[in-house]
């Protein structure tokens, strides 16, 4: 299966995520962060902070508040379950706190195949906002697509 | 916290080792980052693809890297961050996250510090590489 690159400058729709304490503990509890900051208010704004900060990948999250994060995918034609996350990469303008409404607006920028056909690549950029547009960061994904029928 | 006059190419990150991933881990992480993909806590749907077992998100991984930078300098200094998925994690897999500083130079009126970051497992497989631009 091949997917057709005039999906390529596809604008996706826009997800939105209101950042509250409850989940950045939550996400914090998950990846083992022991670091007060990310879990104690106080703590927070003895380094600084006016609350506990977004950690630098918890920005992954806003977009896969879609209903159906990877709806996109299957209307190419794509088996999910032969999706690997291939490449992530974040650029950072602010840090995102508890109250903050932020808007996730993706872009396909890119597909490929390697491998004669064995290996399919999606690339996708997501600017991430506040709800007035301030930039918070720029997200890029390359998704990877282990075509098992394809023989190379 | 590491003072920015210690910061020299060569300075390697205090490394961070995380414990064996449990199965719970993947559950947490599935529902504190949104990602619900089955395949890393639905053993059915894993085994429907010929995989013997659940694997760990690569994001998390990612996240324990970032937790190694924020160990190392306060979250506002990183500019960038970026990774390689190289293989997958299995579970109970142990993950160290190092990082070694390879360059440094002065943009837009800043010094900044390139960080060369890996993650490897018990086993010596390497998971994850990537880098990070951080102000110093």
């Amino acid at each position: 299966m091949a997917i057709d690159t005039r999906v390529i400058g596809t604008t996706l729709p826009t997800t939105t995520l209101t950042i509250d304490r409850g989940r950045l503990r939550f996400f914090a509890k998950a990846i083992g962060e022991t670091d007060p900051i990310y879990t104690d208010v106080e703590a927070a704004k003895a380094a600084g902070h006016p609350d506990i900060p977004a950690p630098p990948t918890f920005l992954f999250s806003v977009e896969l508040e879609n209903p159906d994060p990877f709806a996109f995918l299957a209307s190419m034609g794509v088996d999910l379950r032969f999706v690997l996350h291939g490449e992530q990469a974040f650029t950072y303008h602010a840090i995102a706190y508890p109250g903050d409404e932020l808007v996730a607006s993706p872009r396909i920028t890119n597909v490929y195949t390697k491998k004669g056909g064995t290996l399919e690549f999606v690339v996708k950029n997501t600017a991430i906002t506040r709800a007035d547009g301030t930039p918070i960061a720029e997200l890029n994904s390359v998704i990877v697509i282990q075509n098992p029928g394809v023989k190379p | 916290m590491t003072r920015a006059e210690s910061i020299v190419v060569g300075t390697e990150l205090p490394p961070l080792q995380v414990g064996p991933i449990s199965r719970l881990t993947l559950a947490l992480f599935a529902g504190a980052s949104g990602d619900h993909n089955p395949m890393h806590v639905d053993l059915d749907a894993a085994k429907s693809v010929g995989l013997p077992d659940v694997f760990a998100h690569g994001m998390l991984s990612m996240a324990y890297l970032g937790r190694l930078l924020t160990n190392w300098v306060p979250q506002e200094r990183i500019r960038s961050y970026r990774v390689r998925f190289a293989a997958i994690t299995p579970v109970h897999g142990e993950p160290t996250c190092t990082g070694r500083v390879t360059h440094i130079e002065d943009v837009d009126g800043e010094r900044r510090a390139t960080v060369e970051l890996a993650v490897t497992l018990a086993d010596g497989t390497t998971t994850l590489t990537g880098d990070a631009v951080v102000a110093v």
